[in-house]
């Protein structure tokens, strides 16, 4: 069994409502340092597999199809082993 | 001519639309199930308002998958109208039948009132009983409304035609002030390059009669009848 963590956030550039708010609510609690904020959505995977790579090609594969929208969004994949 | 409904689980303008093209505008009417992948010799499917699969995921990105839709996909292919509605134009977004995708509101906010839109183009059969500049007072009623897509398909679409509404203000000036959600060129509705498949996220099916402030809503259901009768006389 093997599993992995997608990320998928926002591609560079798209503009990022909930992120935006989030941040300039962070500015008005005091937190200067704050220079940015993006939003996106974790998911925890659990796959049949022994090979991580062929797991990874399988969420390459999964992400493109449904996770995330490659209008507007990038995804990171973490196979955890 | 005979329009289809579809009912997604979620939807929740399928009945308002079904009212609409049945009591108002007095043409045949079907539902199509989500489950069911027969079109049942539809003239036009409409894909209409509400959240279908819940929305989880990203609007309309479930809803691509159910049976119903690949005919829809062949559908179009072979030149069949499709229209959708709302989260119907999220769902034709997500599917890849119409170029491009929604985010959330600038704002964050669900936002329910009367916007007007002007009329960009005539040279479909949705538009093609109306003038150009023509405005319409119909409501919008979403979430994720924010159309989006890379500057250089932004082009192409006001180049080729393909931006059939804009966010307006009364008199038909396109302003930033009357674009409700940040939808980029205050894009309110869209179609494909062969001008068979139509996404908007206003929703013409709740302004079909004066009772609902506005009957503007009726003029596009008319425009399809029209099409559809001239091309019967043919």
């Amino acid at each position: 069994m093997i599993t992995a963590k997608v990320t998928v956030l926002f591609k560079d550039g798209v503009l990022d409502p909930q992120g935006k708010t989030i941040f300039n609510a962070l500015k008005d609690l005091g937190y200067e340092r704050v220079q940015g904020v993006s939003t996106g959505k974790i998911f925890n995977l659990k796959l049949n597999h022994s090979d991580p790579a062929e797991a990874e090609k399988e969420i390459a594969d999964i992400c493109n199809k449904l996770l995330a929208n490659p209008v507007i969004e990038q995804y990171k994949i973490e196979v955890e082993g | 001519m005979k329009f289809g409904v579809v009912t997604f689980p979620g939807s929740n303008c399928d009945y308002d639309t079904y009212a609409a093209v049945r009591h108002v505008l007095g043409e045949e009417v079907e539902f199509l199930w989500h489950q069911d992948s027969e079109l049942k010799d539809c003239d036009v499917v409409v894909l209409p308002g509400g959240f279908a699969h819940g929305d989880y995921l990203r609007t309309g990105a479930i809803a691509r998958f159910s049976p119903i839709v690949k005919e829809v996909r062949k559908f179009a292919e072979k030149g069949g109208i499709v229209w959708g509605i709302c989260n119907g134009f999220q769902v034709l977004l997500e599917l890849g039948l119409l170029p491009g995708a929604m985010l959330r509101n600038k704002g964050l906010r669900f936002i329910c009132r009367h916007v007007n839109i002007r009329v960009e183009t005539t040279d479909n059969p949705l538009t093609g009983a109306l003038t150009n500049g023509q405005v319409l007072s119909i409501p919008i009623a979403h979430s994720d409304g924010n159309y989006y897509d890379y500057p250089d398909n932004i082009q192409a679409l006001e180049e080729n035609g393909q931006i059939v509404f804009k966010y307006c203000d009364k008199a038909g000036n396109v302003t930033p002030e009357s674009n409700p959600n940040g939808a980029l060129n205050n894009i309110a509705g869209i179609c494909n390059k062969d001008r068979n498949v139509f996404g908007m996220m206003p929703h013409p099916e709740r302004a079909v009669e004066k009772v609902l402030n506005s009957a503007d809503g009726l003029k596009l259901f008319e425009s399809l009848k029209a099409y559809y009768t001239r091309k019967a006389a043919v």
